[in-house]
């Protein structure tokens, strides 16, 4: 298959003697929603390191629509389209939401962010109102000033997810979204996946431990364990699934 | 090590033009001129301390470069000003401007390979250039005079008309035009997309660069400005005192400057501004009251910033202005 958006093959990564990642092989389809999931310390985190190019695997490729992705910097990722929202909300803390929220518009318009130290802010009225439209997208508009830090986690994770959707990417890569979530705010969160679905050509992948989660919204599964990837499959296959069991139980049953 | 700014007071849609309080505080300096005539030299002394804790913003303020050797670039400012004119350029303006496009080639020099550092590595490793270079200075006495420094240069006038003069009033003017420029330019960068930028560095370095975003090349350009104005500063010293001394690139100057910006107030440059008068007429007055435990005082005062004024003087200034005026600390209106 090469009309796979992102194709990563053979991934290898070590930390010394641990290895975290053994022969991964992960494909993502266009405009599919794809779930990983996997017990603690499968190497589902690590191999959305490798996607982003915050870790380089030892051995292996990853091919983002036709380019290999490994060798870039970080930034350069981005730049092709890959954006990740991370398990703990990366965002800047002490700026206004606004503020959080006009970052990435800037980065998208300007590539690697063009260095005009002259050219005032104030002035830019497309970015500020593309900003403008994201917050009011995401129901953050009435939060403009307040200072990232003191959100709430649910409106910073929307947040996080709001500037990595300004920049349009077209995979878009979650790391256990609703951790930690009250059981309304995973509600809103699902609902929020789903509505970006639909409304915008994009990729998800996203690593999730909540099953409620990943049923109600992955389309195609892949399920690590121990660093290798046992099954890749739709989710109604991989509910009875005897390896799936076994990763999770650490038994060998039969399935009746 | 995370070092914590508050953005009070500073939003990403500022109008580019000077703020009041800016004009205020300048026209405050204005009015020194007059009114203290005898202690020109000092004020001007000031006003350079004001200049090089205003280079120190641009990194740790807006970037989050958190240094401890930032009088490695106020150095270099110092001497090459010095030989520049022992070599016979003597016009002070584009002296400063040479000075201060050294530092910052050093600056650009360093940036890619220590700004990868953050935290306690990055603090030390500005540190072990500052003390590099100190001793460098130190044992070069060809080069650099070592412990007796640098003397016996002269300047032709400013702008081939102002004489200077031991009372320092062309001294003080002087200082006072480049610490105004040098705070317009700056003001003017924190109001870009690229002052934002910086911000965004500061605050997570990580989601900069998921954001597509060269973090290193950012920082670079940011030291290296920040060690321009450094030079500047540097520069200055050496034209309005006609000396450099070794003191330049040592470790208590990268100090003092520090303590200036955490006293007035760290990431929204009239810290500079405010934190240099007070720290050195404090230190002026302590001194003459005890040269043997002035440093007490000092230390008192840090202790009581960082119990009570997290945010400086500056800081307090600004609760000071946002209550009068009838708004809460987060920026929305009661």
């Amino acid at each position: 298959m090469t009309d796979n958006l992102l194709e990563a093959i053979g991934l290898q990564k070590s930390f010394g003697a641990l290895k975290v990642a053994q022969d991964v092989t992960l494909r993502l389809r266009p405009g599919e929603r794809h779930a990983l999931i996997g017990p603690n310390g499968a190497g589902k985190s690590t191999l959305l390191n490798c996607l982003v190019g915050k870790l380089i695997p030892d051995t292996g490729s990853v091919m983002f629509d036709g380019q290999s992705v490994l060798g870039r910097k970080p930034y350069e990722i981005n730049q092709m389209g890959i954006s990740r929202v991370f398990q703990t909300p990366e965002i800047f803390g002490d700026l206004s939401v606004q503020e959080n929220m006009m970052i990435p518009c800037f980065a998208k318009r300007d590539g690697a962010f063009q260095m005009n130290a002259l050219t005032a802010m104030s002035s830019q009225r497309d970015v500020i109102e593309k900003a403008e439209e994201m917050l009011v997208e995401m129901k953050l508009a009435d939060k403009r000033h307040m200072h990232a830090a003191s959100m709430s986690r649910g409106d910073k994770r929307r947040l996080e997810i709001a500037m990595c959707l300004s920049q349009d990417p077209r995979l878009l890569l979650l790391d256990e979204p609703t951790a930690g979530m009250a059981r309304a705010d995973t509600n809103n969160t699902i609902d929020l996946l789903k509505q970006i679905k639909d409304e915008r050509d994009i990729t998800i992948a996203i690593i999730e431990h909540d099953m409620h989660v990943v049923f109600s919204l992955a389309e195609r599964i892949t399920v690590l364990a121990q660093g290798t990837p046992l099954v890749e499959d739709t989710p109604d296959n991989i509910k009875g699934h005897p390896k799936v069991r076994e990763a999770y139980l650490g038994e060998s049953q039969d399935a009746a | 090590m995370k070092i914590t700014v508050s953005s009070t007071g500073l939003s990403a849609l500022d109008r580019p033009r000077m703020p009041m309080i800016a004009l205020v505080v300048f026209a405050l300096a204005l009015a020194v001129f007059f009114v203290f005539p005898d202690r020109l030299s000092l004020a001007a002394y000031i006003g350079i301390f004001a200049l090089f804790a205003l280079s120190l913003d641009l990194a740790l303020g807006m970037a989050g470069i958190v240094t401890l050797g930032h009088a490695a670039f106020f150095g270099v400012g110092a001497y090459t000003a010095g030989w520049l004119a022992l070599a016979g350029w003597q016009e002070p303006i584009t002296g400063v401007v040479i000075s201060g496009l050294c530092a910052a080639a050093l600056a650009g020099a360093l940036g890619p390979f220590i700004l990868r550092l953050t935290g306690l590595p990055l603090v030390m490793v500005t540190l072990a250039v500052g003390v590099f270079l100190f001793e460098a200075a130190n044992k070069l006495t060809w080069l650099t005079g070592g412990d007796d420094g640098l003397y016996g240069m002269t300047f032709s006038p400013v702008l081939g008309i102002f004489e200077w003069s031991i009372y320092g009033t062309t001294d003080y003017l002087y200082v006072l035009a480049w610490l105004a420029l040098a705070f317009y330019g700056c003001h003017r960068l924190t109001t870009s997309n690229f002052g934002l930028a910086l911000r965004g560095v500061r605050e997570n370095r990580l989601r900069m660069s998921l954001l597509g975003s060269s973090v290193l090349a950012q920082l670079t350009l940011a030291y290296a400005l920040s060690a321009f104005i450094a030079g500047v500063a540097g520069a200055l010293l050496a034209q309005t005192s006609e000396f450099v001394g070794l003191e330049v690139l040592s470790v208590e100057k990268s100090i003092d400057v520090l303590v200036i910006l955490v006293l007035g107030g760290v990431g929204h440059l009239y810290g500079a501004l405010l934190g240099a008068p007070v720290y050195l007429l404090i230190k002026d007055m302590s001194k003459e009251w005890n040269p043997h435990a002035w440093m007490i005082i000092i230390g008192f005062m840090l202790v009581f910033v960082m119990l009570v004024a997290r945010g400086g003087i500056h800081g307090v200034l600004h609760k000071v202005i946002e209550r009068s005026r009838g708004k809460l600390p987060n920026g929305e209106p009661r």
